[in-house]
């Protein structure tokens, strides 16, 4: 990146540098003996040329729009548009969550986000015995399209795009999606969104969990293969760090388990489906977590871009730019959060949406400062939402793109993310891809292994959370407003899914689920019979049943 | 004093798999020394109490993120009890707001740690607290 000369320069005047730190140190002491990121990383003094000497403008920086889209993918980043203001919600039953929808949108979202509670999460209704005291309490329960219908009300489907925070049923849940909007007279070609449908981190960390990894991730072909054919505009897998991060792992963990796992979906739709990998890769989506450490987050993001361009044109070769271009959404970390002195959070929040903003997210959910206590109250949502709108339209950050592009620093971080999420990129590759590590344990080894390293490192105050380790407020009492969801949704939800039971006709649910089992035991794909079965009232857990008996039921080994 | 090890029960109840607490504190409780057993996430109330029974757990350590604390928690110890293991200590963490916590006591449940706890603390309460039965 630099000219001999100019190397030459830096190399005296550096050394001049070190001459006045020693004498320097000599005075004042370094507060600590390690400098790393949140993640370990180590981190120099200073950098300078000499860190990034290595790199090539033109193949590995470039500008946006161009290869290897380390800067964004599009030429004009956010001058044009925003990230989408995306918040996660859900709470209760379908009509409290639509209430809480509408309020996003009147105060300036402009995305919706769906967070569904366990039973629906794991494929079963709010009557099962397993869903006892888990309806609505961790986000909206829907059971049957008659919910999804309350759920989307007044929700224009050909013009707002929702994302769908759903895994192990994703097909069920997009077939509600698809078959209100053929109801509502919206062509399937009009919509657009997101489904999570990312089985691979449930396995490594998240363990919303149905069948085993080979059928899950066949039932993910699927949705890329009928997407690709009938729901163009649909981000059929948003693949996702999001989890691996929240469960412990590293910030080179999270990006290199991800980009992996991605690896094994496009891998999957080729060689099961045979579908041309430039036919869907552009549908593919990400999701990152934006941590505590400010300029790693930032390397993470603008690495990851820079990855993922290369694995589709080297690995898959890739031939439409688009394929090329990673698009993400970004949640800032719930776990950096802290149930002490709470109003902190807020603070932690912004400055975790600012790296996601600086690393190029296309879209971004701000957490709440209760989120740590119980799901978000109102106000807590619209300070969080009102941060990402102070970002972008008073401090100027949107201003220009990639403001950190050749940072001596940033690059050079980057360059380390980089080179630490292909290791384990090549290793999960040795061992025959992301199943086969998942079943030996590997990754979620690797993040126990973090996690615990982590948790001990708070314990011994050699990092940092304020308020909890350090500028503790003895005998604190936490008293802020929090949001209950109130027993009483269950018992309403129960007495809606009863009379859907007795509305329905129970002749043509059998006949679909029995279609649906067809469908599974030979292989074809299940997205039509989805549609049609939640078209005549089949629930959640009763198409999901299908999968369980057809392809059996995993159980989380419980791996420490 | 007998000179078994004290042998604990993490477990967590219900659908919810946030399992990074549960996950740490069963690395914790082996480290400080005691038994372990960690069953995985999506564990019924009647699983995780007969797997304590089988086991001869002195503790249960429940974990819980997702809001259904309420009615899980109180549910363990309630079947601990008909089964006639009341003498089984068990104790609860995750996100449990404070309002929650005298209904959780009231229902047999020995100490509740919430976010911010430090591992050394729990090792230390458990420490203080049980016995391993002879």
């Amino acid at each position: 990146m630099f000219t001999k000369d100019v190397l030459d320069k830096s190399s005296e005047l550096r050394s001049k540098w070190e001459d006045e730190v020693r004498k320097g140190v000599a005075k004042h002491a370094d507060q600590k003996e390690k400098w790393t990121t949140v993640s370990d990383l180590g981190i120099k003094r200073i950098y300078g040329p000499e860190d990034v000497k290595n790199l090539d403008f033109e193949k590995d920086i470039a500008y946006p729009g161009q290869f290897p889209f380390l800067r964004g993918n599009q030429p004009t980043g956010y001058r044009g548009k925003y990230w989408t203001f995306r918040m996660f919600a859900g709470m209760g039953t379908a009509v409290e969550t639509n209430k809480r929808w509408h309020y996003l949108l009147t105060t300036g979202q402009t995305g919706l986000s769906t967070a569904f509670d366990f039973p629906t999460l794991m494929g079963y209704d709010s009557d099962s015995s397993k869903a006892r005291g888990e309806c609505g309490k961790c986000g909206v329960a829907i059971d049957t399209i008659e919910d999804f219908g309350d759920l989307i009300k007044g929700i224009p489907l050909d013009k707002i795009s929702t994302s769908m925070t759903i895994n192990p049923p994703a097909t069920v849940l997009w077939a509600m999606y698809c078959a209100s909007a053929e109801l509502q007279g919206i062509p399937l070609n009009k919509i657009s969104g997101t489904i999570q449908n990312d089985i691979l981190k449930e396995f490594i960390a998240q363990k919303t969990l149905m069948c085993p990894p080979e059928p899950s991730v066949k039932l993910i072909s699927d949705t890329i293969e009928f997407g690709t054919k009938y729901v163009p505009k649909w981000n059929t897998v948003s693949i996702s760090g999001y989890h691996i991060r929240e469960a412990g792992a590293t910030a080179a963990q999270e990006l290199a388990f991800t980009l992996r796992d991605g690896i094994e979906y496009v891998e999957d739709a080729i060689n099961r489906k045979g579908l041309q990998v430039d036919q869907f890769a552009s549908r593919l989506s990400f999701f990152f977590n934006s941590h505590i450490d400010f300029f790693e987050e930032i390397a993470k993001m603008r690495a990851a871009r820079r990855m993922w361009a290369k694995i589709m044109r080297d690995r898959f070769g890739a031939k439409d730019p688009r394929s090329c271009w990673m698009r993400f959404h970004t949640q800032t970390a719930g776990c950096s959060l802290t149930a002490q002195q709470p109003y902190n959070n807020v603070v932690r929040t912004a400055t975790e949406a600012l790296a996601a903003v600086l690393g190029g997210t296309q879209s971004l959910h701000t957490n709440s400062l209760d989120e740590v206590l119980c799901l978000p109250s109102e106000h807590a949502v619209q300070i969080a939402l009102r941060t990402q709108q102070i970002l972008a339209e008073e401090t100027g950050v949107a201003n220009t793109i990639d403001p950190l592009a050749g940072s001596y620093f940033v690059e050079s971080l980057t360059n380390e993310m980089e080179e630490k999420a292909w290791e384990y990129i090549h290793k999960i590759d040795d061992m025959g891809g992301m199943i086969k590590a998942i079943e030996k344990g590997y990754p979620q080894m690797e993040i126990s292994d973090a996690s615990y390293k982590f948790q001990q490192q708070i314990d011994s105050k050699e990092k940092v959370m304020i308020g909890v380790n350090k500028y503790v407020e003895e005998d604190e009492k936490i008293d802020i407003p929090l949001l209950a969801i109130d027993d009483s949704v269950e018992k309403e939800q129960l007495k809606r899914l009863a009379s859907v039971k007795r509305r329905r006709d129970s002749r043509k649910v059998s006949q679909c689920l029995k279609d649906l089992a067809s469908a599974c035991k030979k292989g074809d794909n299940v997205m039509p019979y989805c549609i049609e079965a939640v078209k005549n009232y089949a629930t959640v857990q009763e198409i999901c049943d299908v999968y369980r008996e057809v392809y059996g039921e995993y159980r989380d080994p419980g791996i420490f | 004093m007998s000179n078994r090890r004290i042998r604990i029960l993490v477990a967590k109840p219900g659908l919810d798999g946030h399992d990074r607490g549960a996950k740490v504190l069963a690395r914790a409780f082996r480290d400080a020394g005691f038994e372990v057993i960690y069953t995985g996430c999506h564990q019924s109330p009647e699983q995780v109490v007969s797997v304590a029974i089988q086991e001869d757990v002195d503790v249960v350590g429940l974990s819980c993120l997702s809001g259904a604390h309420k009615f899980l928690f109180p549910e363990v110890a309630k079947q601990l009890k008909e089964k006639g293991a009341e003498d089984i200590i068990v104790i609860g963490g995750g996100i449990i707001p404070e309002q929650d916590m005298p209904a959780l006591y009231e229902a047999g449940l020995k100490e509740i740690f919430t976010p911010g706890t430090t591992l050394d603390s729990i090792v230390e309460w458990i420490n203080t607290n049980v016995t391993a039965r002879a």
